[in-house]
């Protein structure tokens, strides 16, 4: 299959230390195990997504300060046109997704906020091209004009979070990043786009790792997959070997399947046992973590000058006549993807819930006119079944608190917050909270503890 | 279509409710009464349901009271209170003991602190102490196996002066005088290995609890030093009731595994200080009540180690 050397399925170990490994399991559990539900859309090659009528392109897309507007109302953009700019460091570029014109810069649905200004584009069917589509290799580039073609294709992380990769790949002075993560793990039910982009497109997601690994100056490269994803593991494994070697160790290992496996955080204690200090970032100890999707996209800005207007989701759920991946582009409204995958929203009228992202933190629209943006990895349409029984009492369980990844106790904060005693809820060090949902899929008294722990945070910061 | 429905993250859930875990507690214990009905006659089985009846009339009655949502007692947590007081009880004790207890129990033990959730003790264990304090003669008739002749006035294994009338076998499969759900050791092991392999509760406390005695009574229970026969005092008395069903209680239990190592380390203690040093043959409920307060302390100084921040 291939050599030790590119895949490590866990080094071998005494018989001292599997006992101890068993032992801290037992012991300090900190994930749970969620069915995956991913057998709807795993097998489902990923298909381009429709080309919509009509974008709605949300000027904040990512975390920062919002890009500010660079066309005007009829405007004639292409596929590719930049049409907003970042604003300061911590922000992004945004370009145009369809070829088209410009009908409107106004107050838009956006699905995390509710609410932002956003600029309309009415597409004229042509899908243009802004950028040139030709190869070039990108290995020559020095480390500065990697960054900086980053920067312009207005790559934000894709895994959700949406962090500006620029800002990822400089890292502050004085800091020494020794290791790359790329965070193939996908722990999040339902989803599998990170998946099929893995299975259907090694070769360019090594090509982007050893961009991102040239832009860093790092030689050690680390692939975390979980083993719910074997074949993944094989495939880029196996690509390794196909893709010009410039002196860059790659490592692809096997992960546990368990929630939250994929937060930044838990895969870096997972990975090199490292912990990022409370309050801190990933630099901080000497990493830097990528999704795969976001190395995709770099790849493809590198090489190919694209600009980030698509990207992957699943599409799944019930209600549904073909679950799939979609490559889809930014803007496009939750109803164009959802028809595509052969949804009839007149003929359904039990359904449920519509909920963008995945399951376990992602977040629920009322309107079938929600654009997607940069950072959504998934739609899920929901029926009753998914529906969330009445809260009662806390009894004390402890099942939020051997969940928790972060190690709080989040019963406490919650019981904090719902008696007003900020003093309390700051003892319980709610920021270090990452909003996995763990403690709320677990929690038999159907306690809303991570809304409650967002409210603890707040009372925290003020 | 009709309106799409918003809610916070995450959309799924463990479908392990509070509900389930009440139930699946309830079929744990049910093979140790099977075992007593059999042992000490049907006439347990009727304390068993008056124990059951009274904690759930309380429960509703409390409830209506209070202008709360009645429909909460098919929590199952009345329920279950209900069978584990039972549990406590003689088989002999006159049909009012349980009625009182389980009134006692539901009402003092646990509504009066604000219902689920909120009890400082183990609601059963109020109403047994309740009982054993207000009408002792009833609390300690007991009964022999239906099989012995003298049936009434034995006295537990554990009130004797020695232990020699009882073989181990005997002692492990309940043939002898004893509460209705503590006697048959075998079955408690069965509805605790349920218990432990369904995740309801963890190893910790049982661990910790068994341990302590078992080590305290090799060393100070005998004639000299590391003479006590440990066996006996595991298998006598309401030991294994105590460590799985009642010390366990989700409510009146620390909160972290640090926590309920303490916790189960500090009944066995004072269960074995009870029984070898105090008047009463038996310890463990007063133990396990004595730990309960100290809960919110225990709590307070085991929190958990959150990921990021130093040990030091």
């Amino acid at each position: 299959m291939s050599s030790p050397e590119v895949y490590f399925n866990l080094k071998r170990l005494s018989r001292a230390e599997i006992f101890y490994i068993i032992i801290k399991n037992i012991l300090i559990m900190n994930f749970i195990h969620p069915p995956e539900f991913k057998g709807l859309t795993r097998h489902k090659k990923i298909e381009k997504g429709p080309l919509p009528e009509r974008v709605v392109l949300t000027l904040s897309q990512h975390t920062g300060a919002p890009s500010e507007p660079v066309v005007k109302v009829g405007d004639i953009v292409q596929t590719g046109t930049l049409i907003a700019q970042a604003k300061g460091f911590i922000s992004s570029n945004l370009h145009s997704s369809v070829s088209g014109k410009v009908v409107a810069i106004e107050n838009a649905l956006h699905p995390v906020i509710g609410g932002f200004k956003a600029i309309v584009i009415q597409s004229d069917g042509q899908d243009n091209n802004a950028f040139l589509v030709s190869y070039r290799d990108g290995l020559d580039l020095s480390r500065e004009e990697i960054i900086d073609i980053v920067k312009d294709a207005g790559i934000v992380g894709l895994g959700g979070a949406g962090f500006p990769t620029h800002v990822k790949l400089s890292p502050p002075p004085g800091k020494k990043i020794d290791t790359l993560i790329i965070n193939g793990a996908e722990c999040e039910p339902y989803l599998s786009c990170d998946h099929r982009l893995m299975l259907e497109k090694p070769k360019e997601i090594i090509a982007g790792i050893y961009l991102i690994a040239k832009a860093l100056g790092v030689n050690n490269v680390i692939v975390g997959i979980e083993e719910n994803k074997l074949d993944a593991i094989e495939n880029l494994g196996s690509a390794l070997f196909m893709v010009k070697d410039i002196g860059v160790k790659v490592k692809v290992i096997r992960l546990k399947t368990r929630y939250p496996q994929g937060g930044e955080k838990q895969l870096i204690k997972t990975l090199l046992n490292r912990e990022v200090p409370s309050g801190g970032l990933p630099f901080e100890v000497g990493c830097v973590v990528n999704n795969v999707q976001t190395v995709f996209a770099i790849y493809e800005a590198v090489c190919f000058r694209k600009p980030l207007y698509e990207r992957v989701i699943t599409i799944a759920g019930s209600f549904l006549a073909k679950p799939k991946n979609v490559l889809a582009r930014i803007g496009t409204s939750i109803k164009d993807l959802l028809e595509f995958c052969g949804f009839n929203a007149s003929s359904n009228s039990d359904i449920y819930k519509i909920v963008m992202g995945g399951p376990m933190t992602g977040i629920s629209q009322y309107s079938l006119d929600t654009p997607i943006i940069k950072g959504t990895s998934g739609i899920l349409v929901m029926d009753r079944r998914f529906k969330v029984g009445d809260e009662i009492s806390c009894i004390r369980c402890s099942r939020c608190i051997s969940s928790c990844p972060a190690g709080l106790m989040p019963c406490m904060i919650g019981n904090g917050v719902k008696f007003n005693r900020s003093d309390i809820v700051a003892s319980f060090n709610p920021l270090d909270c990452i909003e996995c949902g763990a403690c709320s899929y677990v929690c038999p008294s159907n306690i809303p503890l991570v809304q409650l722990i967002k409210l603890a945070k707040a009372m925290v910061k003020a | 279509m009709n309106n799409l429905t918003v809610s916070p993250a995450p959309h799924i859930k463990s479908g392990l409710t509070t509900q389930r875990i009440m139930w699946i507690v309830i079929l744990a214990l049910l093979p140790a009464g099977l075992a007593g009905v059999y042992i000490f006659g049907i006439r347990s089985l009727k304390v068993i349901f008056i124990s059951i009846i009274s904690c759930i009339l309380s429960e509703a009655i409390f409830l209506k009271f209070r202008q709360r949502d009645t429909r909460i007692i098919l929590d199952g947590s009345a329920i279950l209170t209900g069978l584990i007081l039972a549990y406590n009880l003689p088989p002999e004790v006159p049909f009012w003991i349980p009625v009182v207890g389980g009134a006692v129990s539901i009402i003092i033990g646990k509504q009066l602190f604000g219902g689920l959730g909120h009890n400082i003790f183990n609601p059963a264990l109020v109403g047994r102490a309740f009982l054993q304090i207000s009408w002792p003669v009833y609390m300690t008739t007991w009964k022999n196996p239906r099989w012995v002749l003298d049936a009434v006035s034995s006295a537990t294994p554990l009130a004797k002066e020695k232990a020699v009338n009882f073989s181990y076998m005997d002692l492990f499969l309940g043939n002898h005088g004893g509460c209705i759900g503590e006697v048959c050791i075998l079955m408690l092991l069965i509805g605790a290995l349920i218990l432990i392999f369904t995740n309801i509760i963890s190893f910790h406390i049982p661990a910790s609890f068994i341990g302590t005695v078992v080590v305290l009574t090799w060393i100070f229970g005998g004639d000299g030093f590391f003479k006590g026969d440990f066996v006996f005092h595991l298998l006598a008395g309401g030991l294994v009731l105590g460590a799985f069903f009642m010390a366990t209680d989700y409510v009146t239990c620390p909160l972290t595994n640090k926590g309920k190592l303490i916790f189960g380390i500090g009944c066995g203690i004072l269960t074995s200080l009870i029984r070898l040093k105090g008047s009463y043959p038996e310890g463990v409920s007063y133990a396990i009540l004595f730990m309960n307060a100290m809960v919110p302390l225990i709590d307070r100084y085991t929190k958990t180690r959150i990921y990021g921040i130093s040990k030091t």
